[in-house]
């Protein structure tokens, strides 16, 4: 019996340590802080609406859902509210299905629970998006004049260029180690051709929030879901230990 | 028909209430057979508590399930969204969500060690052959159910897992095409799928397992329960009648099933509440990905519960068919020289071994693909005559039926890994020889579980009081 269950363990490990990364550009890590700073997710909130929430919907997203991050329905219907008047829809977008289609080669896709969507072996789908927003460069090979290092070949131009300012990726040609007859393209770090609005650590700073914002839009419940199964584990826990006392009160006569 | 019973007329009034009930319906004698006269064997241990388990994931889905009905659209314009609205704007839709989510596979946990228990103890072996079939019956309509409510959230996994498993039914030869049309409702999985599988998944399937579950249960308290050690606890009673080595089910294990149920939801709610997804696991990240017809995954992957059985379907290759046909062979062969059999019966399995081999070689991989995943699970139906041993619990066995059993479940797991990663030529290899071991551990048992010194069993259970 306990080698079986030796056994088990054994094979459980082998799975652990046979799960290869996936292929891509590793990912950076998501500050994850940000998530329960009411003032990175409100400014997260400012540069959504701002500028994604032109392209890209949040369909399943109710404005006045944003009282959880501390804002007020006001200062909602003040300053987010663009597309509609009413705070209780939800982040609808004008965009024509059609023409999206023409100007990006495909209908930009739902925000709503992106972050949740796109994790992966490397790391958290809000590592992805913070990777990925901070990962463009210009090509004029592309048809929008932007190409991403995480995320090849994309549709969507670099919407916060003006933030972070234009820059190049810089490319060196390898032999390949396992195979001299091939050459790597391989990333040598990019160069900055136009200073943006910020310094690239503000600019850093402004993605984290904006992803912050995108991984508690996808679940806005998360932080209360986390908070209240700390107290049903803990009431869990004391009934735990009145059951197994309880049971050996009953079996104490079983000889 | 009972005798009609009159309570005193200065009884209390409960008992006059029961006397009255009882008259009319076994109320009292019910809750005596099955509960606190039903004498279970009181050695049980860890393994004892996925049964009672079971039921209890059992009632978190119907009754979770019952509350997502009232919020969820079955409509492939909609059903997603419904899903999210769940998620967001029902009070604690979130909550009852998770539940049925991280609920189904949970069941599949507690099921699969429900299965192993049964496997080691040899809670299969007669008189217990029925209550094996209904639990077989059970799981079968288990994987129903969790593949037909997979598709509800109309995600991209959702989508394009339907899309391959339905497609499976295609390569049935001659039918499949057909077969495959009536199952989806359309040429493509579609929103007429998407109704039918509602409807299956939360009325036709639900009431058969229902069913089972009943008959499982009535057929288990009729034969009484086997323990870890497979010793009859009825060939030994007292003045009575009682079985020396039984204690009644209540309160004896229901006390003892309260304190698995409460360290079970200890683990299940710290799933639900810090880790809903599991990893990908539970739910998958493409998951959150809206159903697109027009836009294949790069790699898609069953849910976990169901990758060691997918693993053998991938496995299944035309290399694989020539395989099963030199094995078919080899024990034709081996059957005919070795066996003792007449000069009718050898001819009879040399034409059944061509036979099988020419069907092999004709149809497609993908078809004899299908046999085996449908095969690896049918099987289990046939384990208590395929199980020769003289002892029924593996404590008695020789020590290397452990080892046997040890690999078998290492390569299951494997299987499931595996069916989990992308194709490749180490999965692919890997997956064969974990079809063949799986396989091999079921038709060679009438061989293997004959082998061996077997230790004396006991005449009593062997318990050590708490």
């Amino acid at each position: 019996m306990k080698r079986l269950i030796a056994l088990l363990f054994a094979a459980l490990a082998l799975t652990g340590a046979a799960r290869a990364a996936e292929g891509g550009i590793p990912w950076d890590r998501f500050p994850a802080a940000k998530l329960s700073d009411q003032a990175a997710l409100q400014n997260g909130a400012r540069l959504f609406v701002n500028y994604c929430l032109n392209c890209h919907s949040a369909e399943y997203m109710r404005y006045n859902r944003l009282r959880d991050i501390g804002l007020s329905e006001a200062q909602v219907k003040q300053n987010l509210l663009f597309a509609t008047d009413k705070v209780g829809e939800t982040m609808k977008v004008a965009l024509d299905p059609k023409e999206a289609k023409a100007w990006f080669g495909g209908v930009p896709p739902d925000l709503t629970v992106i972050a949740r969507s796109r994790a992966g072996a490397n790391g958290s789908g809000a590592d992805y998006l913070y990777t990925y927003l901070r990962s463009y460069y210009r090509d004029n090979t592309k048809a929008t004049g932007w190409n991403n290092l995480a995320f090849p070949s994309v549709g969507m131009p670099h919407v916060l260029w003006e933030l972070q300012g234009q820059r190049a990726a810089k490319f060196v040609d390898e032999a390949d180690p396992h195979d001299p007859a091939k050459k790597l393209h391989r990333f040598a770090g990019y160069e900055q051709l136009t200073p943006g609005k910020m310094t690239p650590l503000e600019y850093d700073n402004a993605v984290a929030d904006l992803v912050a914002y995108l991984q508690w839009m996808g679940e806005p419940v998360q932080g209360q879901r986390v908070r209240l199964g700390v107290w049903v584990l803990l009431f869990l826990a004391g009934f735990t230990v009145i059951a197994w006392r309880l049971n050996a009160a009953y079996w104490k006569d079983v000889k | 028909m009972a005798e009609f019973k009159t309570a005193a007329a200065n009884a209390p009034i409960g008992e006059k209430l029961m006397t009255w009930v009882d008259n009319r319906f076994p109320a009292t004698k019910l809750y005596k057979e099955h509960l606190s006269e039903y004498y279970a064997p009181k050695n049980f241990n860890f393994w004892y508590f996925f049964g009672s388990l079971a039921m209890l994931v059992l009632v978190i889905q119907i009754v979770t399930g019952i509350f997502l009905v009232m919020h969820y659209k079955p409509d492939a314009e909609r059903a997603f969204a419904s899903v999210e609205y769940i998620m967001r704007d029902v009070p604690w839709g979130w909550l009852v969500r998770y539940m049925h989510s991280t609920g189904a596979s949970a069941f599949f946990i507690v099921v699969y060690l429900h299965m192993f228990r049964g496997m080691m103890y040899g809670s299969y072996r007669k008189p217990r052959e029925l209550v094996w079939i209904f639990g077989c019956a059970i799981f079968l309509c288990l994987m129903a159910e969790a593949f037909m409510g997979y598709l509800l959230p109309w995600g991209q996994m959702s989508y394009w897992g339907a899309q391959v498993i339905v497609n499976l039914f295609a390569a049935v030869p001659f039918v499949g095409p057909d077969l495959a049309l009536l199952i989806r409702g359309d040429y493509v999985v579609s929103d007429a799928t998407l109704n039918r599988f509602f409807s299956f998944h939360v009325i036709a399937v639900p009431l058969v397992l229902l069913g089972l579950v009943v008959a499982h249960i009535i057929a288990l308290h009729e034969v009484g329960s086997n323990n870890p050690d497979g010793v009859e606890i009825k060939a030994k009673k007292d003045a009575q009648g009682r079985p020396l080595d039984g204690i009644p089910f209540h309160p004896y294990y229901s006390v003892h099933d309260i304190l698995g149920v409460s360290v079970f939801l200890m683990l299940f709610t710290a799933v639900v509440f810090f880790a809903p997804e599991f990893g990908g696991y539970f739910l998958e990240y493409n998951n959150f990905i809206p159903a697109d017809p027009l836009k294949t995954p790069a790699h898609i992957a069953p849910v976990w519960y169901f990758t060691p059985y997918y693993s053998m379907l991938r496995a299944t290759t035309d290399f694989m068919v020539n395989v099963l046909v030199a094995l078919v062979a080899l024990g034709a062969v081996g059957a005919i020289l070795k066996g003792r059999f007449g000069g009718g019966a050898k001819v009879g399995i040399a034409i059944a071994a061509v036979a099988a081999a020419v069907l092999l070689k004709t149809f497609d991989a993908k078809f004899w693909g299908v046999v085996v995943m449908g095969g690896a699970v049918i099987i289990l139906f046939f384990l208590p005559w395929l199980d020769r041993s003289p002892v029924k619990s593996i404590r008695y066995r020789p020590d290397w039926h452990k080892i046997v059993y040890g690999v078998f479940v290492f390569f299951f797991l494997v299987l499931g890994y595996f069916g989990i990663q992308a194709p490749s030529a180490l999965n692919e290899t890997v997956s064969q020889i974990g079809t063949l071991v799986y396989f091999g551990f079921f038709l060679l048992m009438p061989w293997w579980s004959t082998l061996g010194s077997f230790k004396p069993v006991p005449e009593r259970v062997t318990f050590e009081s708490h």
